[in-house]
């Protein structure tokens, strides 16, 4: 486990300080590290810990429970492609491997060059436009593998 | 004279190109010199017609949809902003039989008003169930939710009004409203854009609520999928804070209630009230054990109301309006109107309010249009990945709670998934175990271990190795989750793989 830089551990430890006092804080916290960070490094977990009074184990519990928190760094945008039935009706499974394929990489995965992590995701809400796709909170709607190229494309300069 | 025109700035919207549309109008409007008001509502929930843009005129909103930014400069040619005539045009919006047919209670501002403006809220009849209710003593709102049948909408359609008593009941110095916004049914979208659309009804709502039952801290649970959400919440919250419908003192009564955004992190389970709960305390979402019932013991061991967003949205306006009013929709015991969401494969997806009764093929068709590939619809999804598969047979089943579950089926929230005739149903009936496995909080075996060799039976079912075997043994691991498992999960996942089994039976022998 690599120790966080001095930098990094001021982040984890201005959230924890700002949140620590709220009823049920430690979503909040989590999210709140992982805004900044991109993701929640296992060594910020003591520091968590500390400051909510609650066991190492209790924190790396509460972190790999949800799927949308991750203990590793992301690529510099997050591809999240919606699976659920919707999506399914619509041939999502076409966009799901000309994602693959495009990226070089299976689900959770990063691209070689750190642009792109894709994660899946069961529904974003848009199932009247499907396939749905969401990168970095940006909804897409009626996704097909054409249409993914130009979101990557234009994602990809950012 | 400013000609205001509306721009939805509803997720959905935004996903098939409303900023660029917003953009291209301002820009096409500061190069003419017209001058133009761009007001981002939120949708009417015609999903296949956004982007929608309206016009205001003095006959009415008109519409025009669906429109690209290289749209933009032949709706300006066509004199759009005076509603003229265009390819896209689509005449007065609240005209098109689709928006004109409905009945919409709890939606009745959505996609008509600025969201994020109270200003704009209060104009459109906003806070009037709040400020009569200020008036009445508790046990009448109490009376009024009852009187009004509603039931909650998140899909275990338990009575709202007896809810409430419960918690108003329970003594305690400290209670709590909680909104249970993780909308994660795949083929459900209500709630987020009555969040996006219109939040200041479910703060309403959540305000009623509290004072209903005594609370003084709210907390809305939203999922993280659903940042556009957030921010309006946020931004409705503020605002009420600001001109004192929120805090300390709301509108100088003395009464107090405060509201805050918590955010879920992708865990499908958080939709089940107690995980909710857990997740809320900031623990893992485990389900509890029930009882004690939430109303008695929820949120910190504290009487807690957990409704749907649906349910708190439709509150506002049975206190405005009364709840013998709200009764006089719909059929039997499923009373008021019910938020359908057609989505999947469909050509006219979106969102339709209608009293419960209205049967599943007229929503199919004479709203949806049949499906988007244009090939027959062979099966629909009812009430989200937990929902039973429903074959062409079962159509005419009128869209109430008690009719769907004479058909082993669940209304659930309210999202109905069309497939076309190329769906493989032993494929939807491996997805669902699947789903079910990596959704599982762990807690009981029947869910966490069930799902899992139920991925590997369907496997081996759908590879043909000792089918027939197979195929009983997964109707005998259906059973045991159905009957042991904790929660709803485990325990519905069964209905879509048994209704797949049943109806497409075919898919399974292949």
């Amino acid at each position: 486990m690599a120790p966080l830089d001095s930098e990094t551990q001021q982040t984890v430890s201005a959230v924890v300080d700002r949140l620590k006092d709220k009823p049920g804080a430690l979503l909040p916290i989590l999210h709140g590290i992982q805004d900044a960070l991109g993701y929640i490094p296992p060594a910020a977990v003591p520091a968590i810990a500390e400051g909510l009074n609650l066991s190492r184990a209790d924190v790396h519990g509460v972190i790999s429970f949800y799927h949308y928190f991750r203990d590793t760094k992301p690529g510099r945008h997050t591809v999240h492609l919606c699976r659920a039935e919707a999506c399914q009706s619509m041939n999502q499974k076409a966009t799901e491997a000309h994602a693959k394929q495009k990226l070089g990489v299976e689900f959770h995965g990063t691209t070689a060059n750190g642009a792109f992590t894709l994660e899946p995701v069961y529904c974003l809400g848009n199932c009247a436009a499907s396939p749905a796709v969401m990168v970095d909170g940006e909804l897409y709607g009626r996704v097909t593998p054409e249409r993914l190229d130009a979101i990557l494309a234009d994602w990809g300069k950012r | 004279m400013s000609v205001t025109i509306f721009v939805p700035r509803d997720a959905a919207a935004l996903s098939l190109g409303a900023e660029d549309v917003a953009k291209a109008i301002a820009a096409e409007a500061k190069a003419r010199k017209v001058d133009v008001t761009i007001v981002r509502n939120g949708t009417r929930g015609m999903v296949w017609l956004e982007p929608l843009v309206e016009v205001a005129t003095n006959k009415g909103r008109v519409g025009y949809g669906p429109v690209q930014a290289s749209d933009v400069r032949s709706l300006f040619d066509a004199d759009f902003d005076k509603g003229g005539t265009h390819p896209l045009a689509l005449g007065l919006v609240e005209e098109i039989p689709y928006f004109k047919s409905q009945q919409r209670l709890t939606f009745a501002r959505v996609g008509v008003t600025d969201p994020i403006s109270l200003e704009d809220y209060l104009a459109h009849d906003g806070y009037g169930g709040l400020m009569r209710a200020l008036g009445l003593a508790p046990a009448d709102i109490i009376k009024e939710v009852t009187d009004s049948g509603l039931r909650g909408r998140g899909g275990a359609a338990f009575p709202t009004g007896i809810k409430w008593k419960t918690v108003a009941d329970a003594p305690a110095d400290q209670k709590y409203v909680t909104c249970n916004a993780d909308e994660g049914d795949s083929g459900t979208f209500a709630d987020r854009m009555l969040m996006e659309g219109d939040p200041f009804c479910l703060i309403e709502g959540m305000t009623i609520a509290a004072l209903a039952v005594g609370a003084t801290q709210g907390y809305i649970y939203l999922r993280c999928e659903y940042p556009h959400a957030h921010r309006a919440l946020n931004a409705a919250i503020e605002a009420a804070y600001a001109e004192h419908y929120l805090g300390d003192n709301i509108r100088g009564t003395g009464k107090r209630f405060d509201l805050e955004v918590r955010l879920g992190a992708g865990a499908y389970i958080c939709g089940e009230e107690t995980s909710m709960l857990e997740s809320l305390e900031g623990k893992r979402g485990e389900i509890r054990p029930r009882p004690p019932l939430p109303a008695v013991k929820g949120l910190f061991g504290q009487p807690t109301i957990v409704n749907n967003v649906m349910s708190l949205a439709s509150v506002p306006v049975i206190l405005q309006k009364g709840g013998e009013f709200y009764k006089n929709f719909g059929v039997g015991r499923s009373r008021g109107t019910l938020t359908i969401q057609l989505g999947g494969n469909i050509k006219r997806g979106g969102l339709i309010e209608k009293a419960f009764g209205v049967t599943l093929r007229e929503i199919l068709y004479e709203y949806g249009g049949g499906s988007a590939t244009g090939r027959p619809i062979r099966a629909v999804q009812v009430g989200g990945p937990l929902g039973a598969y429903l074959p062409e047979s079962q159509f005419d089943t009128p869209l109430d709670y008690e009719a769907f579950a004479n058909i082993n089926a669940l209304l659930g929230h309210g999202g109905i998934v069309a497939f076309d005739d190329t769906v493989d149903m032993a494929q939807m009936a491996r997805y669902a175990m699947e789903f079910c496995a990596i959704e599982s909080c762990g807690k009981c075996t029947p869910c966490r271990i069930g799902s899992t060799r139920g991925v590997e039976v369907m496997d081996r079912v759908i590879a043909g190795q000792n089918r027939e075997f197979h195929l009983t043994l997964i109707e005998e691991l259906c059973d045991t989750m159905l009957n042991g498992s904790l929660c709803g999960l485990g325990g519905l996942t069964p209905y879509p793989v048994s209704s797949a089994l049943k109806h497409f039976p075919e898919d399974f022998r292949r």
